[in-house]
């Protein structure tokens, strides 16, 4: 049984009706068929109604909804062949980022993804895809890889934040993530990243310094997580729907401010209730991205990431 | 020792004599006297000013702004102030408690300055240098477009010019205010270091109290050389946010300079008299 949010009880009721009536009809051998398409109609409309019109708070709800597709899954759906690598060869092998070679449409690629877990034991494992700087440091390593042997990058992004923790300290959470935006920017390979669930801070940008930057529909990215923003500003993190408004995190606002390309639709009810259907959108979009960018040369990839990039940012000038 | 040393030190004690003589007393002009927030002791304002701002009695090294931090690296009068004309807007029409645009206005009011970074190129003991000095008074040292535009246009006049760059950086991190775009300022001047990095141009960071998140996670640690300032606090997250997450009591010492020196995450911790002087070697060494 999926979790149901609580904005989605009204769909729940009018799905308990038609359920009624289908009952009804078959115990007492009546025709109700008219009733049950026109209430199904009406559930349909008003799901799509609903969902084209979330608010950012609700949409948050369904980026963390915890039966939403995870990394692992998407390299399930979307890739063949995957060999998973290990490691940052410094001592460490951070399960918070996973990433490794696979096939994408018949063609070899480095995916690399934050993976968070569905239940209790598997966050514990893979730290509630909160990475350690050892993590960014692997992720780095593999996108090396993928550089001297030239294949395309893909990253999948779905966290809550780097984590904050004393050893991430110690060892250079700040100077890992810094070092990453730093090299990316250098890579003479393809990049596309989609953010899949949330994409929170630095923690997210580490992995994102790419050509395409894509968002699934109900995804959001942004520079810090709506409850510490509404803990600093408003001094009461239960204020987070308002900042969750306020700090614009959606896939619309965000193609507004030419931060990502493009937006990958979801299926209706968000991606937690069609893995297939979201997996052959992701798929096709990457597919798409890969197709045109590969056509590039390293130099002209790297110009127009650097100048993306580059034009980011709103100021006058005086 | 050279006689103007000499006669330094000699400043030095003095002041630090005075402080000494002065701690707990009642003074009948106030206005003319500070206290230092480490150890309480009183001192003449004129005093700890002449001691660039470090208490003369316990060595506390006060938080300082961005003009008074080129006054004392710079050689006097030789820094030019660059694209000062970039200025805030308020791209998301950003309110909390207080409009963004509010805020603007307040800390410009504040601090006389038009945003939280200073930009240009002046001379370090006669070493042509390009600086951005960030200024934690202007709204906490945040970074938004601005800031971000400002860092990466003096990072691109540096690899122009061939000139070594030298970011000091003062802030709680990234801006709220602008979201995302403030996010992405973080990739845009790490991809300007980038090609700092590539062209071998000499960066160098000089973190001050304080240096977090956006700004150690992007340009602020990306130096060939990073220098921290004695008794700075320098983190990607914040201790609060930390504590809350491990629900365990952190070292006292956490993420001050010289905690990170030990765990490898800075070259050099030096205290502020010294700091110029660093600067001037590693750049005599370099060639630059």
């Amino acid at each position: 049984m999926t979790q149901v949010l609580d904005f989605e009880k009204p769909i729940v009721e009018i799905q308990k009706k038609i359920d009624e009536l289908k009952k009804m009809s078959e115990e007492s051998g009546m025709d109700l068929n008219s009733q049950i398409e026109d209430f199904e109609k009406q559930a349909q409309d008003y799901k799509k109604e609903l969902y084209s019109k979330l608010k950012p708070s609700q949409k948050l709800q369904i980026a963390r909804h915890p039966e939403r597709p995870k990394f692992l899954d998407y390299v399930d759906l979307i890739c063949e062949d995957f060999i998973e690598l290990h490691g940052d060869r410094e001592g460490m092998d951070d399960r918070a980022i996973i990433g490794g070679l696979a096939k994408l449409d018949g063609k070899p690629v480095m995916i690399i993804g934050i993976q968070k877990g569905k239940n209790t034991k598997e966050n514990l494992e893979y730290n509630f895809g909160m990475p350690q700087p050892q993590g960014y440091r692997k992720a780095l390593r593999l996108f090396k890889h993928a550089n001297k042997f030239n294949m395309p990058i893909v990253t999948i992004i779905d966290t809550p934040g780097a984590y904050p923790g004393i050893k991430a300290e110690e060892t250079g959470q700040g100077a890992a993530i810094a070092m990453n935006l730093r090299e990316m920017s250098k890579l003479n390979v393809p990049i596309v990243s989609i953010i899949t669930g949330e994409g929170c801070s630095g923690g997210a940008l580490g992995l994102a310094v790419a050509d395409r930057v894509m968002m699934l529909e109900h995804a959001y990215y942004t520079v810090i997580s709506p409850e510490g923003c509404a803990s600093i500003l408003w001094r009461d993190a239960s204020r987070f729907a308002d900042a969750a408004e306020a700090l614009k995190i959606t896939s619309k606002d965000l193609l507004e401010f030419n931060i990502i390309d493009e937006e990958i639709k979801e299926p209706l009810g968000g991606a937690h209730c069609d893995y297939n259907e979201t997996a052959s959108n992701m798929k096709s979009a990457i597919v798409n991205a890969l197709k045109e960018l590969s056509k590039k040369s390293p130099e002209t990839l790297k110009n127009e990431r650097y100048n993306k990039f580059r034009a980011m940012g709103r100021f006058v000038e005086g | 020792m050279t006689i103007q040393e000499w006669f330094d030190k000699r400043k030095e004690a003095q002041i630090e004599r005075r402080a000494r003589d002065m701690k707990g007393i009642e003074i009948e002009t106030p206005e003319l006297w500070t206290k230092c927030v480490h150890c309480g002791a009183q001192m003449l304002k004129t005093d700890l000013e002449e001691n660039m701002f470090v208490c003369p009695h316990c060595d506390y090294h006060f938080r300082i702004n961005a003009t008074e931090r080129i006054k004392q690296l710079f050689d006097e009068s030789s820094f030019e102030e660059m694209f000062k004309n970039v200025l805030p807007t308020d791209p998301l029409n950003f309110v909390d408690t207080e409009p963004y645009a509010e805020r603007l206005k307040k800390a410009h009011a504040k601090t006389g300055l038009d945003e939280a970074v200073i930009t240009g190129i002046g001379k370090i003991e006669g070493h042509k240098i390009a600086a951005a000095v960030m200024d934690f008074d202007y709204m906490g040292g945040s970074m938004g477009s601005v800031v971000g535009e400002k860092v990466t246009r003096i990072m691109e006049e540096a690899l122009k010019q061939k000139l070594p760059m030298l970011a000091v950086t003062s802030s709680g991190g990234a801006r709220m205010q602008e979201s995302a775009l403030s996010l992405m300022q973080m990739a845009k001047t790490s991809c300007a270091a980038g090609r700092l990095d590539e062209a071998g141009i000499l960066y160098i960071n000089l973190l001050t109290e304080p240096t977090f998140g956006g700004i150690t996670a992007s340009f602020g640690t990306l130096g060939d050389i990073i220098i921290a300032e004695q008794g700075a606090r320098i983190g990607f997250a914040g201790r609060r946010v930390i504590e809350q997450t491990i629900r365990q009591k952190l070292p006292e010492d956490f993420q001050t300079a010289e905690y990170l020196l030990k765990f490898g995450q800075v070259d050099i911790v030096s205290k502020r008299k010294n700091l110029r002087k660093t600067l001037a070697n590693i750049l005599d060494m370099h060639g630059v």
